[in-house]
Parts: structure tokens; sequence; C-alpha cells
């Protein structure tokens, strides 16, 4: 298990230190969280009644950013070939770079959702469901964009597939997400539900994922 | 299970699988062509305009037949790629690799032809409230990543697994995804005219569409099969003459 914490803090320090860490995710965050603000126009009503959506597709972007390179730097150095070697298994492997992921992109994500929500007048009761389904909705954001990362980890340019396979396997996260938010601000009651099947996907993918993940870097791996 | 196990093994041999595929080649041609002339005639001239729709309904008989297909060939895309990945058999990335453009072809047709019937029934092109379509445009888009990750990787047997592990995760997420737009549409309103039940009438006609389409990809697909094994013989070829 130190073997996965090494690996973790390892992650976690090349994200801050060399990556732009947390802050380039959240500034990504928040300048396309007002782009919308733009495009739609600066009619409150009309922002209020959408803020939910937007921060949550808004949130879907960020977290794809800096996926490319979450497998894909250790294959170009060889450390990947290094952990393959190491006892620790590449699934539990898989699981600590998707958990840096969700740490360095999900999780400053969440803490900053209350702040653009904020700014595009979302109502007073969007606020808990939001920062709530988003804590729930990011790790199988992590989890579905592991696997895209590791299957596309020896494209040099991957980052566009990257997108296009990954975006339409998340669309159930995106759904469960943004229903929970406005099915609380309209009080119809409906949002339990919401944050149930939110959290049931979520868990399956955040268990599944890294076997995926792992057989994809054992493809790449194996030459 | 023994027998049939047998027989795709023997097919595990590319020239085996090219003699018994040019032998089928004219039978299956043929007989998509006679099932969709017939089909088609029966459903354009032989089936009363609908009390509620009039002719537009007759926008069934393409569309239908082509959202079962882009369904049926995702199966056999990811059914392909289970065989591929866990029992090795030699030509399963070639058919799943195959399979998906016939497959997305099939699920664009059914878009097409959902939103021209969606124009006069709806008003609207485009529906959100239709569950079943909605679900197909998703469908579509896992297609075309499908077939640009196997377009992307340079190195052919690393882009079969590679693909092979993207069509079963799309496999797996494909009934939440359908799920998930149906309940989202339960919580908005949904269209005002529904598909209904369909009268006994068409049904005939529509079955044997159902047929000729599925006919009409066993037919293109082992054309495509069999371009893509005389790609892979030209390329090794070329490789043993450069070397």
């Amino acid at each position: 298990m130190s073997a996965f914490y090494a690996l973790l803090y390892r992650d976690m320090k090349l994200a801050f230190r060399a990556g732009g860490g947390a802050s380039l995710a959240m500034s990504f965050f928040a300048l396309v969280a007002s782009l919308w603000a733009f495009g739609i126009g600066p009619d409150l009503v009309l922002l209020s009644r959408v803020a939910g959506g937007v921060v949550w597709v808004t949130a879907m972007l960020a977290a794809l950013l800096s996926l490319d390179r979450l497998f894909q730097a250790d294959y170009e150095d060889g450390s990947l070939d290094v952990l393959a070697l190491s006892p620790l298994s590449l699934e539990l492997a898989a699981t600590a770079k998707m958990t840096a992921h969700w740490l360095t992109t999900g999780l400053p994500l969440v803490v900053l959702s209350p702040v653009l929500a904020l700014m595009l007048q979302m109502p007073e009761a969007g606020y808990v469901p939001l920062v709530a389904s988003l804590a729930i909705g990011t790790p199988a954001l992590s989890g579905i964009g592991a696997i895209g990362a590791a299957l596309t980890l020896s494209i040099r340019r991957g980052g566009l597939i990257l997108a296009l396979i990954v975006l339409p396997l998340i669309a159930p996260t995106l759904i469960f997400g943004a229903s929970a938010v406005s099915e609380a601000i309209e009080g119809t009651g409906r949002d339990a539900i919401a944050f149930m099947l939110l959290g049931a996907f979520s868990v399956a993918v955040v268990g599944l994922s890294p076997f995926a993940a792992a057989a994809a870097v054992r493809l790449n791996l194996a030459n | 299970m023994a027998v049939s196990m047998t027989r795709i093994t023997v097919l595990a041999n590319p020239k085996r699988f090219l003699d018994y595929s040019s032998a089928l080649l004219p039978w299956t041609g043929g007989l998509a062509f006679v099932l969709l002339a017939v089909g088609f005639y029966w459903a354009l001239f032989e089936t009363p305009p609908d009390y509620q729709q009039g002719q537009t309904v007759k926008m069934m008989f393409v569309h239908v037949p082509a959202a079962w297909m882009g369904i049926f060939v995702y199966s056999v895309v990811a059914g392909s790629s289970l065989g591929g990945l866990v029992f090795r058999h030699p030509l399963a990335d070639v058919a799943a690799k195959s399979a998906a453009p016939l497959g997305a072809a099939f699920t664009a047709l059914a878009l097409m032809t959902g939103s021209l019937w969606g124009r006069p029934m709806w008003g609207t092109y485009w529906q959100w409230g239709d569950a079943r379509l909605v679900s197909e445009l998703l469908l579509l888009f896992i297609y075309l990543g499908y077939i640009a990750l196997w377009n992307a990787i340079d190195d052919p047997g690393r882009a079969a697994k590679a693909a092979a592990i993207l069509a079963l995760v799309g496999a797996a997420d494909l009934p939440i995804i359908h799920f998930s737009v149906e309940w989202w549409n339960t919580l908005h309103q949904g269209p005002s005219i529904t598909r209904g039940a369909i009268d006994p009438s068409f049904l005939w006609p529509l079955a044997i569409l159902a047929l000729g389409y599925t006919v009409l990809f066993l037919w293109l697909w082992l054309i495509r099969m069999r371009t893509e094994i005389f790609e892979r013989r030209a390329r090794s070829l070329m490789l043993a003459k450069g070397a």
C-alpha cells in the first residue's frame, strides 16, 4: 500500500510543480464559465435558469484538460515500464493516478463551483446540490477519463480523440448531475433520485475503470 | 455450443474464410436485393396511409430497421472485440473493424430519417424529448470515437486491442446511457406525438425490411472483411519487399 501512496504523492507533486496543478484547471473552469455569459448575454433571468447546467458542462470540459498526459508522460520517459515491473499491480497504479487526477482537477472544481454559480446568478436552492453533485460525479469523470487516457497514450496528438471517446461515455454523469441541481431548484422532490442514480453510476465507474485502464496500459506496454 | 465453436474456429484460417465468403457473397447480395425490393414495394405501395400521420408514416420503414441495425451492429462489434481479446480469434479484430463504419452509417441513416420524420410530426427537425433519437445520437458519437481510435494508432495489433477495450467499455455503458436519457425525458415533457402501437398490416413489410437490412449488412460486412484481409496481405508483401 505504501507504493500506492508514493505513486499518488509523486503524481500530485508533478501536477503541482510541473503541470500548473489545480490553478490551471480552475482558471480554465472560471474562464469558460464566463465565456458562457458572453455567449448567452448579460440577461440575469436567463443566466440563472441555465447556471446549473453551464457549471456542470464546464466542469466536464475542465476535467478533460489534464487527462491526455495522465499516462502519456510516464509512457514516454519509461517510468510506466518500471511501474509495470513493480510489485504494485497496474490496477492499483491506475487507481492512484485516477485519485491524483481527481485531487488536482475534480476537487478544485468542486471548491470553485459556488463562486461561478454566484456569478451566473444561480438560485440559492441550487448551491448545496451543485457542490454535492459535482463532488459525487467528478470521480466518475476521472475514472472514465483514465480509461480514455490509457487507450490513447501512444497517440502523439491524442487530445481530440480522447475527448471524442470520453465525452459520450460520461453523458450519464452530466444528465444525473445537472438534473439533480435543476430538480432541487424547482423543488420537484425528484433530486433525491437523481443523486442516487449519480452515486450509483459514480461508484460503478470508480470500481470498474481501474481494470479497463490497466488492461489498456498493459496492451500498450506489451511489445 | 461445441458445433458453433468449431465452425468459428474453422474460420480462423483467413484463406478458408476467403473461400467461404467468396461463395457466400453473391447469395447474400442477391438475397438483400430481393428482400429490400419486396419490402420497400410492400411498405410504400401496399400499406395504407396512417390516419394521423398520412404518408409520413412510411418513413418508419426506412427509419426503424436502420435504428435496429445501429444497435445490432454495435453488439456485433462488441462481440467480435470480446472474441479477439479473450479467445484471440485472428479474424475477430478484422470483423470488428469492418463492422463499425457500417453501424455508424446505419445509425446516421436512422438519425437523418428520424429528424425528417420529426419535421412534419413534431414541427421540428430535432426533438430532444425523444429518448430513442437522443440515444442513437450518443451511439453515433461512440462509433465515431471507436473508428477514430482505430485510425489513430499506427501499430495494427495495438489498435485492435485498444479498440476492443473501448468497444467493451461502450457496451457496458450504452444501456446506462440509454436509461439516463430516458429518465431525463421523464423529467421534461415528452413529444406531443409519440410512436404508438404498430398496425398489424405494417408488421410484415417491416419484418421483411428488417431482415433485408440485416442481410445487406452481412453482405457489406463480408466485402469489407475481405478487403481488410487483402489490404493486410498487400501491406505485409510491401514490407517484405522493402526489407
